[in-house]
């Protein structure tokens, strides 16, 4: 085995193991926290296969920012730890056919390439020293795909708007600061200096 | 057997050359801090221990290592032991792409700067699971504020960075570094000017300091995130908070003031001066200024209120910092500054 192969497996058992305890952990902080480390061993993974613009994407936007909010909101939501396993078996029916469903894809994508043989599709070679996936990715991106990458930002921006539309809503009852008003604030108008004669010194 | 060797030796030349380095740093940081921040307030700071209080971070040490590290009852014992670790490790992790002079540097990766963002991203899980493990009132809120404070900052951070990508045309840090060459002007501070700033107060809010101290904040939530930690446990949480300002402070000079370039490079007029060389002196010089600049804030600024740090962070940083990526980009385009060079 070369050093390459032994770390595919290494890190190929940890996510899976990882994977495994997320649905399996009892408590919810756990849950998350071994997702975290599964993002992690898949993000080893693609850096492994010369992805590594993917791979540290993956750690810099779902493991450090969208698990942060799970974690965050777990936390305050305080789940009991009953409650979490309560519609196992109820909902076990409709998991085992959503994973009988991908255990099809997957066969059937592995019966297609048996049909055209599996040693028509070459070992892909390891890109010579100095090739840069991410200037890679960046030139495919603003060239050949260019529509598709505006219009996947203009669908995140229509994400964006809407996001602050639904949770920008007056409430009634609560108080809350106006910045305008409080950058505003003067001393003419608050503070009054008022004269007045030294009390309890007596003269001599 | 030789690659194990090698491999040994690799783990050796880190630890002698960043690690040892680090932490060395980090204890003169803390007395620099307190004889500084001493100096501003008029008192003289520590002078007991050794000449000049010398040996001061020593005997801290020392007394942390030797106190007993207390598991609250109710807290979550893995969590409350690793959260800790979670915290300082990317703090020295990042170290690996950080040039510190021309050639230096341990991994030369393509995707420095994201590499960089992806970790330091990844040391507010210490913080957050600090506090929830304690499993106390005070450390939970300041676990949440620093949160909601650490990821929303790390956006302005990263904002402020493109600009530096868009003029350097390169995510590698020594590219970076060797495109703002020809003296102090052609650094990138100048033509970005509202970024650098941005970078450095958001650098002052990643972590956790005056005056963004909220995850602390003494005066209300007691001691924040560790509240309940105490002796070597505690000791790491100090070592990863000072580990993070130095790193910010060597990040904000490489990005903005040419890393180990020499501001005087391309005065004709001061000869063959050693000042005109380029090398990590210069580096280190400016590490130092920047270090300097924490302890100042602090001793300087009160700590703001919590919503205007968030208000500070989304409508005003986020903004100026899309805007200033605009003008970067018209820089370039009009070639006023030529990309990485």
């Amino acid at each position: 085995m070369t050093i390459q192969e032994i770390f595919f497996y290494l890190f190929s058992i940890i996510m899976l193991a990882a994977a495994t305890m997320v649905i399996s952990v009892r408590n919810p902080v756990y849950a998350i926290l071994y997702l975290i480390l599964t993002f992690f061993s898949a993000a080893a993974l693609w850096i492994l296969l010369e992805a590594e613009f993917l791979g540290i994407i993956l750690v810099l936007v779902y493991v450090g920012a969208v698990m942060v909010l799970f974690l965050f909101v777990v936390m305050m939501l305080n789940i009991s730890q009953s409650r979490v396993s309560e519609g196992f078996v109820k909902n076990l029916p409709l998991g085992i056919g959503v994973a009988l469903v991908m255990l099809a894809e997957v066969l059937m994508v592995l019966w297609y390439k048996n049909q055209t043989g599996i040693d028509n599709y070459p070992i892909p070679v390891p890109h010579e020293q100095g090739y840069s996936n991410t200037a890679e990715i960046g030139e495919r991106l603003f060239t050949a795909y260019l529509w598709q990458f505006e219009i996947a930002g203009v669908v995140l921006l229509v994400a964006i708007v809407a996001a602050v539309a639904l949770s920008m809503r007056e409430r009634e009852g609560v108080k809350s600061q106006s910045v305008p008003q409080q950058i505003s604030a003067d001393k003419r108008d608050r503070l009054e200096l008022v004269d007045m004669p030294v009390e309890g010194v007596e003269k001599n | 057997m030789d690659a194990i060797l090698e491999f040994a030796w690799l783990l050796f030349r880190i630890v002698l050359f960043t690690l040892l380095p680090l932490i060395l740093l980090v204890a003169y940081y803390t007395y620099a801090e307190r004889k500084v921040i001493g100096a501003m307030q008029s008192r003289i700071g520590p002078n007991r221990v050794g000449p000049l209080g010398l040996f001061q971070p020593f005997a801290d040490v020392i007394k942390l290592l030797l106190k007993e590290i207390i598991l609250p009852k109710e807290a979550n014992r893995y969590l409350f032991l690793i959260a800790p670790i979670l915290a300082i490790a990317p703090a020295f992790g990042v170290w690996a792409v950080v040039p510190v002079g021309d050639g230096l540097v341990w991994a030369d990766l393509n995707a420095g700067v994201l590499y960089i963002l992806a970790l330091s991203s990844m040391g507010v899980y210490g913080i957050i699971l600090a506090g929830w493990a304690s499993n106390s009132k005070y450390a939970l809120l300041g676990a949440m504020r620093a949160a909601a404070q650490m990821v929303s900052y790390e956006i302005a951070l990263g904002f402020s960075l493109l600009g530096v990508m868009i003029l350097a045309g390169s995510l590698n840090l020594q590219a970076i570094v060797n495109a703002q060459s020809g003296g102090m002007l052609d650094w990138y501070w100048l033509p970005l000017l509202p970024m650098f700033l941005i970078f450095f107060i958001s650098a002052l809010a990643e972590t956790n300091r005056a005056p963004f101290d909220m995850a602390e904040g003494e005066s209300e939530i007691v001691a924040g995130f560790h509240v309940d930690y105490a002796g070597a446990s505690f000791a790491v949480f100090f070592l990863a908070e000072y580990a993070n300002m130095i790193l910010m402070s060597a990040l904000t000079a490489i990005f903005f003031f040419g890393g180990w370039l020499s501001p005087f490079e391309g005065w004709a007029f001061l000869g063959d001066s050693w000042l005109r060389d380029s090398s990590i002196f210069w580096f280190l010089a400016k590490l130092i200024f920047f270090m300097f600049n924490f302890l100042w804030i602090r001793a300087t600024f009160p700590r703001y209120r919590y919503d205007q740090v968030m208000r500070l962070g989304w409508k005003i940083f986020i903004p100026i910092a899309m805007v200033w990526m605009l003008v970067a980009a018209l820089f370039v385009f009009n070639g006023i500054v030529v990309r990485g060079a």
